[in-house]
């Protein structure tokens, strides 16, 4: 073979492939990673994506704190996880690469832009020789390329200068790695056409550096092969790529409409949440009130003031923010009407980890309340189910007039998959009648209304709201008189309604779906989990059938109360494992609730769970 | 505006028995608004009050209308979510000096800020009453209480100052001695269309009695209290005789006869900068001076919850009713073939 011949490359396929996309936070590794995914959306491969970035804005440029990861896994198969350990690594300076270098698969392939590997940058990243010759890499199968002065190359014509074409750059490492994966080129092209319409330099730059990149791979020596991966076998329909905050926002938009109410929110911007407010407000002809308080107090104050008013509420926010609204929650326990409080959870204690998901606010929403206030928990198990749980936790705040507290976490937050879109006439009718009559008589047989009188079969109050006519009551956080709503000292009242209160939250388990047992009913070891371990649980537990081994699994998407038939699971199984990025919440709160030995599997690094992970520790319980 | 009025005081007063401390100023207090709610024509269902907590906030307790008696400090934050909920409410709040000022002074300048429909009531007593008399942030310095054996040393707040700082649109000052003049103010806040702050000097008489009395009692109010009357020189005294003075160094009093009228500052609750009517907050520093009382400010201000409801229905006008199923699909959608 010659130089001038245009090489043939052999095709090979691939059932999937994890690649990350590393680089400086000014890179544009996020975009890079999210076109990556799109593309590979429209070719009908399953997917699910994991962004990491730095929590400062700006961290110093070319530093380990700078770098700004984006994960995509696509497969031919259904999949849950953004994957293990990734299969190609994209590292645009050295920093990125001595940071992800360890993440990478044995004999993984790890592309470079070269030209970043300068004096300076190798000190930044904390190198003392040149990884690309002093042996770093043996083992790997390493691409070198000068992307940023390939890229400068290919845009010269247009009349870019050298130092925005850098800029590019990041299109020329997508155009490689397109052209590795086979990925189509248009929808990119148009892509770029959109998203910088009106820039016409920059849209001619980012179009020249993708398709240098494509044809590098297409023309260079230097790749043996490139890759296809076959479209999954997905459910047919229609899909939409989405991450967790989008599909929450987007399921509190859904709910306006599902229970035929005005939506509100109140919120304060915080890491991993503030997203929410963001869609949220942009979907003001949805007639969607966002409020944006004073502080993390208010925003919660607020929200139970325009519930109260008969909106339908909601509240955001993540750890620390939920730490302050706790006693407006206790207030909305003691009022009963319905909010819906999200946390979108992150790494603490305090300011923690604002960037890293952690799913260590469970106890919190169940007891972190002065005195006796329970409140329903749902929690989403995976992106999209965000969408879902938001409906599902505003039809229990609506129903039972209770603030629910909804769960997230970053890795939900931000992680994306595809989506099979849901028939919007099909979601539920979460809609309830307020109070518009007196609903009692007096002792002269006068018409009165009683504020706490409850519906006999789901205990809820009536919803009475200021602008109604002849309900004029008082409600406040000061104990409350059955039915009547004063204000009452009298100690077998206050038991009383402790009681009632709880009674009415344990009463939700009548009202929410059985557990479901996936995998082999008939195993010994039960995995148990919640929120977005499920990706990661239903994967090792595939993973482990694979391998022979007997394991059952079940997934909580409602916390408090447990499903009504969990007691019963729990005790089918001598053995059960609780995966959990916490340090065993859920497996205190079942061993406590129905005296099992749950075994806790707790991660506390920042880093959502691996299947792997959760596969050792089944092989060990299993003493496979 | 008896035309309009189809209600008494006694329509307006609920069940329960009021239990404020005989002789406590909340009392007067409740009173002038039990009066003045059925003169201004409006209807119980709209009508909330939301409070705090404290002595004060027990008020919503008293009245036959909607009400919540929330938690401490918050009761701003609420009556905003609440205002915005629903354009047809009248939301008061109602609270003490603890509760507004100190837990509660965040939510308390940013109501002022955003003009948004809520009427606020401040009970300024100078002390806590309901937890049986600690300092509060109006208490002056040197105050010994429970809490502050040897003398408070913490400066005391100016509510109408720290409310015009706040870029509030309406400022208000009365006292729990002088009924007539309650209504006319609560009146005026009424009718401003956004957050209007109103202190009104309240006597705790069981923990900090007779605190207003120099200003309040009245033998001594013709001469220490000044009433504000928007385009009138500022004058005061049993025969007008005292008149304010504003120049480069601030308000002072003056006597009428030395400066001559020309050098009175004339009044006006419309100036668009607030720098005068911070001036006039600042003329007495302690209870012990001749204080301005009346409308410090009525400047007119885009409302808030207006504004909110006209971006919705902009983005209505602009983008047509929310469709769910576009929303889904707002960020591409690729098909898979069954
Ligand atoms: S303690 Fe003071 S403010 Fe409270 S009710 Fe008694 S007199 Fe009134």
């Amino acid at each position: 073979m010659t130089q001038t011949e245009t090489r043939q490359h052999p095709v090979e396929e691939l059932d999937e492939v994890v690649i990350r996309f590393a680089g400086d936070s000014g890179d544009g590794m996020q975009l890079t990673g999210d076109r990556f995914t799109s593309a590979s959306a429209v070719m009908g491969n399953d997917l699910s994506t994991l962004p990491e970035f730095p929590a400062e804005i700006r961290a110093p440029a070319g530093t380990i704190a700078g770098v700004s990861v984006f994960q995509v896994r696509i497969s031919d198969f259904d999949i849950s996880t953004p994957g293990d350990a990734p299969d190609v690594l994209v590292a645009m300076n050295p920093a990125a690469l001595k940071s992800q270098l360890p993440r990478v698969v044995q004999g993984g392939i790890i592309i470079i832009n070269t030209d970043a590997f300068n004096d300076r940058n190798l000190e930044k990243a904390g190198y003392e020789s040149n990884p690309l010759e002093d042996g770093t890499l043996e083992g790997y199968r390493v691409y070198p390329v000068p992307m940023t002065d390939l890229t400068r190359r290919s845009t010269e014509h247009l009349g870019v200068k050298p130092r925005d074409a850098e800029r590019s750059k990041n299109f020329f490492a997508l155009g490689v790695v397109s052209w590795m994966f086979t990925r189509p080129v248009e929808p990119t092209i148009d892509w770029i056409h959109q998203k910088f319409a009106g820039k016409e330099l920059v849209i001619a730059a980012n179009e020249a550096a993708f398709k240098a990149g494509y044809n590098y791979g297409e023309t260079a020596e230097i790749f043996e092969a490139h890759y296809e991966i076959k479209s999954a076998h997905m459910p047919p329909g229609e899909y939409t790529n989405v991450n967790g905050n989008t599909a929450l926002s987007w399921g509190i938009v859904a709910t306006g409409g599902l229970a035929k109410l005005p939506v509100f929110l109140g919120s304060y911007p915080i890491t991993p949440a503030s997203d929410i407010l963001h869609e949220l407000s942009r979907r003001k002809n949805f007639g969607i009130r966002t409020f944006q308080a004073e502080d993390e107090i208010a925003a919660c104050g607020a929200a139970l003031g325009a519930a109260y008013g008969g909106n339908l509420a909601y509240t955001t926010t993540s750890g620390p923010g939920l730490a302050l609204k706790t006693e407006t929650i206790g207030l909305a326990v003691s009022l009963e009407v319905p909010l819906v409080i999200v946390d979108v959870q992150r790494g603490g204690p305090s300011t923690g980890l604002p960037t890293k998901p952690e799913a260590a606010d469970l106890l919190m929403a169940m007891y972190g309340r002065n005195s006796e206030s329970p409140i329903p928990i749902v929690a989403a198990k995976s992106p999209s189910d965000c969408f879902f749980a938001a409906i599902e936790a505003a039809r229990i705040a609506l129903k039972y007039r209770t603030p629910v507290m909804l769960l997230s976490d970053g890795f939900l937050a931000n992680s994306s998959e595809p989506w099979l879109l849901p028939d919007v006439d099909s979601l539920p009718d979460i809609s309830v009648e307020k109070a518009t009559q007196p609903n009692g008589m007096d002792e002269d047989g006068n018409p009165v209304f009683l504020p706490y009188l409850r519906d006999p079969e789901t205990l809820a109050r009536p919803w009475a709201v200021p602008g109604t006519p002849g309900l004029e009551h008082r409600v406040g956080g000061l104990e409350k008189e059955d039915p009547t709503g004063n204000v009452s000292y009298d100690p077998a009242n206050h038991a009383h309604m402790i009681e009632l209160r709880a009674a009415k939250v344990a009463g939700i388990a009548k009202d929410i779906p059985e557990v479901e047992v996936h995998g082999n009913p008939d195993a010994d070891l039960l995995v148990l989990g919640w929120g977005s371990t499920w990706g990661a649980i239903d994967a090792a537990a595939h993973r482990a059938a694979d391998r022979g081994m007997d394991v059952a699994y079940a997934h909580l998407t409602h916390l408090n109360p447990f499903p009504s038939n969990l007691g019963e699971v729990l005790s089918r199984y001598d053995r059960i494992l609780v995966p959990e990025m916490n340090c065993g919440q859920l497996s205190r709160l079942v061993r406590a609730e129905y005296l099992v030995d749950a075994q806790s599997l707790s991660k506390m690094n920042g880093v959502p769970f691996t299947s792997g992970e959760i596969l050792a520790a089944i092989a060990e319980q299993l003493g496979a | 505006m008896t035309d309009v009025q189809t209600t008494t005081r006694k329509d307006w007063m609920s069940d329960q028995e009021v239990r404020w401390c005989p002789g406590c100023g909340d009392y007067s207090i409740l009173a002038a608004v039990q009066f003045l709610l059925p003169e201004l024509g409006v209807k119980r269902e709209n009508t909330v009050f939301v409070s705090g907590i404290g002595c004060a906030a027990r008020f919503p307790y008293y009245m036959n209308t909607y009400g919540m008696h929330s938690i401490h400090g918050r009761a701003p934050a609420i009556a905003t979510g609440l205002a915005l909920s629903n354009p047809d409410l009248d939301v008061w709040v109602i609270g003490g000096d603890g509760d507004m000022l100190s837990i509660g002074g965040n939510h308390l300048i940013h109501a002022m800020r955003r003009n948004v429909r809520v009427k606020i009531l401040l009970f300024n007593n100078m002390i806590y009453g309901l937890t049986k008399g600690q300092y509060s942030p109006t208490s002056e310095v040197g105050k010994v209480t429970k809490s502050s054996p040897f003398g408070s040393l913490d400066r005391p707040f100016d509510p109408v100052s720290l409310a015009l700082g706040a870029e509030a649109g309406f400022v208000a000052r009365t006292h729990d001695m002088d009924r007539k003049h309650m209504m006319a103010t609560f009146r005026r806040a009424w009718e401003h269309d956004g957050s209007a702050l109103v202190e009104i000097f309240q006597n705790c008489n069981v923990f900090n009695d007779g605190a207003w009395g120099d200003l309040t009692k009245k033998a001594n109010r013709a001469n220490m209290l000044i009433e504000l009357k928007h385009g009138e020189p500022i004058r005061f005294g049993a025969n007008d005789e005292f008149g304010v003075v504003i120049d480069c160094d601030g308000a002072r009093v003056a006597e009428v006869a030395e400066v001559g009228l020309d050098a009175i500052a004339v009044h006006d609750e419309k100036a668009e900068d607030p720098s005068v009517a911070f001036m006039l907050s600042r003329l007495a520093l302690t209870p012990h001076q001749p204080t301005p009382i009346g409308v410090f400010r009525a400047a007119d201000r885009p409302e808030y919850s207006q504004a909110t409801n006209q971006q919705l229905l902009d983005a209505q006008a602009k983008l047509g009713g929310g469709d769910l199923a576009a929303l889904l699909r707002s960020g591409g959608t690729w098909t898979v073939e069954g």
